[in-house]
């Protein structure tokens, strides 16, 4: 564990993370002092900045070793000398495409929705989520994860109790308090692990996660007090099953930028969150307390599902969506396999993608006609064909329908879970037809049909509002057709935390499918490198160890 | 020493107007006076020289001082007195040098004075530097309030001063006697400040309310001092210290009641819930920069008391204190979140989150460790800043009369005055405990020491807490940017039009509470590392000058 940091001399010289992390604050920072009597370029500095941190981000991206398993990039800088607090980022195949994903989906929300008024101290406070959403994921610190994770609030809620809709002051304060509640848990589990785990030098209190992680200094009880503090944090932000009720609230009133953004990209701080900071760090709890996640995630999935079946409003319906679908990410997460938690991985962008596009699209649709409400709409395929194709297109691919990308992580899940626990898998797959059914079901209704009076003058959508949803369609055809490059950036990390949990804990084996060459446990399969099923030969860095991973094949098999 | 002599060393310097004149006459009195370190009680005679001298002085003016005089000068004393302290803080620390000044200390390290009945350590010159900042806060937000209030001349600026020279008193105090006095004349020139709005009844009334209360408590404290006296045979520090160190008395009763009375009424100072119950209306009745100074300035120099009382003499009884403690953390902590969130007047708000501020600070104590007391010392310095500008913008917009305090006379802040607006959205989400703000850190800090003193719980309480607080400051936060929403949408809107004048003294204070709160908050370990070196001791010094014995806390 201690080769776990790996400078990167090859990108040594530009710190690309930090640039990730500080360059849309420093967007921030300047669309503050712009004055308030050129309230028109506030969009265009906005726009600059993320789409830099965009670029970058896919410049990273690039830049990526396909096969390291461990921390890239890694820059750390000491920042509270007394408790060693660094300033500590990597990336990692398990966080790369999170970063990824809130490089592109800000710009995209930038692009798609505009402000009602005061647009300066609107995108200053967008352009700070997205630092502090890059932040979080990039973290490797546990005290500058719990800032970063923490500082997202503070602009969601202005954004949402300032920009939002209806009973926004509300909403904005519930969604601050309920995950403010989780976080007060983290911090006091943090500081507790910091303490106890004495994992610095001379036995000294670190709040560096790669020295952590390479200590054993918990007992066993403490570990799963620990976790717990640690799970009901991300539980609230996720949110998982009987800790989402501030979602519905949150989504309905939020503009459309916070709202692309919430689905997109917060929901993921706290699935992430359980594999980075619960899997990863308290493997013994994690095994322990896999039963009863396994089963909120399930409850998450049918009780979503049924909800969002019977709302009337369409922000609501896309938000017990998340609940569902993110359901199938704590699913995957809690099979404790290599499927399973790829799966879920993908699952977290896939959603972000599909979600964030949907939110998109009701955007437009807010825009023309105010409301979300089904029963004021009706016939609307009629009059604009291409929003109601690319609704379409975007509604599939959140159903899940193979071909697109949310077919993939799904699926991934769903194998992982099988194998590891049958009947939870069986009762998540049910999960899969009522997403077919809410969704399709309010199709219908708002789509089919003969316009009414009110929405036969419905405009379709503009060239410029095309070309937002351009991006997405593509990764959404491209990621349902050929997940792989993403398979294979994620398989080394995930694998890392599989086989350091079968090293962790006494008795615990992956759960792996019977008859398939992956049998056994992996420690045995470290130590002689099979041929794999050459799997790798379209990545960028070919004849690499990683062969064994049988993920890839199953998803593309099943694809092809 | 014997009792009786360490008595009369101590009483000395109190009745004798120069002591040096009784060391020279030793020989034929066969009593030898305490030596008294001049320089290390600057900070304490500046204060309170400074604040006698500007009384003396402004009756010559007779009415014609210029504009804003006062206030500089007051600012100038505190300035001053803070500055005094630092050749005693790098003697204390045994720096090599101060900035360009280097330092020869023929005894570095803590060391006590005047018979031992003054104690300089890191911590009680640390408590000095805060309230000396706290005093030039208040001065700043004083000037254009009592030209506003028609209340101008220098008697709140003096009564400021001998107030935070009482405070310095109760921060360096090793004797039970010397904290009495420190406390008095702390209070008592508080009791004045709060009643001195005389043309606003509420004001009298917290006057009166405050001075009676307070009158009780310090009953309790002076009682318990007796009993510890009774209990001990002596009323100093390192003396009770060193006789607990040898003596287990079979039967401590009295002992205990004094510690408990002890507790009362330092308690009552820094409103712990259950003796909270005068802060509300005081703070609400005061004027406002007076209440600056109160919450921020009479709570430093009590939880120094508390400090040098419990966490270093009374170490050894810390299974007797410490559960008290502990309950009186969380009783504050969620007595004073609960309360402030059904308040409709900001400044009734803002006690009772200073209720639950005092809270987090007894969590610090009652880990009764070094990391503690850093914890407390970093909670009070930041919490200075912080309520110093909190109530600051309640200066402001109390407007003429003082009266503007509820909380619809904040509504659409945002868009008269953004920048205050502004201002106090970041002094509350500090005080909310956002990271990057000074104020997590200080959170973070008292946390850290209540877990690592093995008490989860009550840190998880104090999240808990925290988070019920968090609502009081997002409905402020409502109120000034989000108007119009489902809380009281009709109401109109103030524009650029309504606009209140911020006087430049007050927006410099401002300034200066904002600025530090972010920069702490940033680069913590510019306050963490004097908070850490400044470790409250107990050590005797005899007249020669050579350390007797060293009693450091933790």
């Amino acid at each position: 564990m201690s080769s776990m940091i790996l400078a990167n001399e090859a990108v040594a010289s530009f710190p690309i993370l930090p640039a990730l992390v500080f360059l849309p604050m420093v967007g921030a920072a300047v669309l503050a002092l712009i004055p308030r009597s050129r309230p028109e370029i506030s969009r265009q500095v906005a726009i600059l900045f993320a789409l830099a941190t965009g670029v970058l981000s896919i410049f990273m991206l690039c830049q990526f070793k396909t096969s390291d398993e461990h921390f890239q990039f890694t820059v750390s800088q000491m920042w509270v000398s007394s408790l060693d607090i660094k300033f500590f980022l990597g990336v990692d195949g398990i966080s790369l495409f999170l970063v990824v994903l809130t490089g592109i989906l800000f710009p995209i929300a930038l692009f798609a929705a505009k402000p009602d008024n005061d647009p300066k101290g609107y995108y200053a406070w967008l352009t700070l989520l997205m630092g502090g959403c890059m932040g979080a994921f990039l973290s490797l610190d546990l005290f500058l994860f719990f800032l970063m994770f923490e500082i997202t609030l503070v602009p969601l809620y202005m954004l949402i109790g300032k920009w939002g809709h209806g009973r926004r002051v509300y909403a904005a304060t519930k969604f601050f308090l309920y995950t403010m509640l989780g976080s007060a848990f983290m911090l006091v589990s943090i500081v507790s692990l910091a303490v106890l785990a004495k994992a610095g030098d001379n036995g000294a209190i670190t709040f560096d996660f790669t020295k952590i992680i390479a200590s054993d200094n918990l007992a066993t009880g403490t570990g799963r007090w620990l976790f717990l503090g640690m799970a009901i944090a991300f539980a609230v932000k996720v949110p998982a099953f009987p800790f989402h009720t501030w979602l519905p609230d949150a989504h309905t009133e939020a503009p459309t930028a916070g709202s692309i953004d919430l689905a997109g990209i917060l929901l993921k701080l706290g699935t992430y969150g359980f594999l980075r900071f619960g899997l990863e760090l308290f493997p013994e709890a994690t095994v322990w307390f896999a039963p009863v996640m396994l089963t909120i995630g399930a409850i998450g999935i049918i009780y979503g599902g049924i909800v969002a079946a019977m709302q009337k409003n369409l922000k609501r319906l896309v938000a017990y969506s998340s609940l569902a679908h993110m359901g199938f990410a704590i699913m995957g997460l809690f099979a404790l396999n290599m499927e399973g938690v790829q799966g879920s991985v993908l699952q977290m962008v896939n959603h972000g993608i599909s979600t964030g596009a949907l939110f998109i699209l009701l955007g437009f649709l807010y825009s023309r006609r105010h409301t979300y409400e089904i029963s004021e709409l009706k016939g609307i395929a009629k009059v604009a064909p291409v929003f109601a194709g690319i609704f379409t297109i975007v509604m599939l691919s959140s159903i899940g329908l193979p071909g697109l990308n949310g077919f993939v992580g799904e699926f991934l899940v769903l194998v992982g879970t099988f194998v590891a626990h049958r009947w939870w898998a069986v009762v998540a797959a049910a999960g899969v037809i009522i997403a077919a059914l809410y969704l399709l079901w309010a199709y219908q209704r708002v789509f089919q049909g003969e316009p009414d009076e009110a929405n036969a003058s419905f405009p379709d959508l503009r060239i410029s509002e095309r070309l937002v949803m351009v991006p997405l369609l593509v990764l959404i055809v491209f990621l349902g057709v050929y997940p792989k490059p993403m398979l294979d950036r994620i398989a080394p990390s995930v694998k890392r935390v599989i086989t350091r949990m079968e090293l962790q804990v006494d008795g615990f084996h992956e759960p792996v499918t019977q008859g398939g060459s992956r049998l056994g446990p992996i420690k045995e399969l470290l130590h002689e490198p099979s041929s794999g099923h050459g799997a790798t030969e379209g990545s960028a860095e070919s004849g690499t160890s990683n062969g064994e991973h049988a993920l890839a094949p199953i998803g593309v098999g099943v694809i092809r | 020493m014997s009792i009786v002599t360490s008595i009369l060393g101590q009483t000395q310097p109190l009745i004798s107007s120069n002591p040096m004149n009784a060391a020279e006459s030793a020989p034929i009195l066969h009593l030898a006076g305490p030596s008294v370190d001049w320089l290390a009680l600057l900070p304490l005679l500046i204060l309170l020289v400074g604040g006698l001298l500007m009384l003396t002085f402004s009756s010559f003016l007779r009415g014609r001082a210029p504009k804003g005089l006062f206030a500089t000068v007051t600012v100038v004393i505190a300035a001053a007195a803070a500055l005094s302290a630092l050749p005693v803080w790098a003697r204390v620390q045994n720096w090599e040098s101060l900035l360009w000044w280097t330092t020869n200390h023929s005894q570095p390290g803590a060391f006590s004075t005047v018979g031992g009945s003054v104690g300089i350590d890191g911590f009680s010159l640390f408590i000095t530097i805060v309230l000396c900042t706290a005093v030039a806060m208040a001065a700043l937000l004083a000037n254009a309030y009592l030209r506003r209030e028609d209340m101008e001349g220098p008697e709140f600026y003096v009564l400021m001063l001998i107030s935070a020279s009482g405070g310095v008193m109760m921060a360096m105090a090793n004797d039970l006697i010397v904290m009495f006095i420190g406390i008095e004349t702390l209070s008592i020139a508080v009791y004045v400040l709060a009643g001195m709005h005389l043309r606003r009844v509420q004001s009298q009334e917290s006057g009166i309310k405050y001075f009676v209360l307070g009158a009780f408590s310090s009953a309790f404290l002076l009682y318990g001092i007796a009993m510890i006296y009774g209990a001990t045979g002596s009323v100093n520090l390192i003396q009770i210290k060193d006789f607990m160190a040898v003596v287990v008395p079979a039967h401590n009763g009295f002992l205990l009641l004094g510690l408990a009375l002890i507790l009362v009424g330092l308690a009552f100072k820094v409103a712990a819930v259950p003796f909270h119950a005068w802060s509300p209306d005081v703070y609400d009745g005061a004027p406002t920069p007076a209440v600056a100074w109160m919450a921020s300035g009479v709570k430093a120099a009590a939880f120094a008391g508390l400090v040098r009382v419990f966490v270093l003499t009374f170490s050894n009884y810390g299974a007797t204190w410490r559960p008290i403690v502990y309950a009186l953390a969380i009783l504050s902590m969620v007595v004073g979140a609960a309360l402030a969130i059904v308040q409709s007047n900001v400044k009734r708000m803002l006690a009772y989150s200073s209720i639950s501020h005092a809270g987090f600070m007894l969590m610090a104590l009652q880990a009764s460790s070094s990391q503690g007391t850093a914890a407390i010392a970093f909670y009070v310095a930041v919490y200075t800043f912080m309520v110093a500008g909190s109530f600051g913008v309640a200066t402001i917009v109390g407007r003429k009369g003082d009266g503007h305090h509820s909380l619809t006379d904040y509504k659409g802040l945002s868009r008269s005055n953004p920048v205050l607006a502004a201002a106090f959205t970041l002094l509350l989400l500090a005080q909310a405990g956002v990271p990057f703000t000074a104020g997590f850190f200080a959170k973070f800090y008292a946390i850290t020491a209540a877990v690592n003193s093995h008490s989860t719980p009550l840190a998880i309480i104090a999240m808990v807490s925290a988070v019920i607080s968090a609502f009081l400051y997002l409905r402020l936060i409502v109120a000034m940017f989000m108007s119009g929403g489902d809380d009281g949408a009709d109401a109109p809107l103030p524009d650029a039009a309504s606009r209140i004048r911020v006087p430049f003294s007050a927006g410099l204070a401002l300034t200066v509470c904002v600025a530090v709160t972010v920069l702490f908050g940033l680069v913590p370990d510019l306050l963490v590392n004097p908070a850490r070196d400044a470790t409250p001791a107990l050590v005797k010094v005899e007249a020669t000058g050579a350390p007797m014995s060293s009693v450091t806390g933790g």
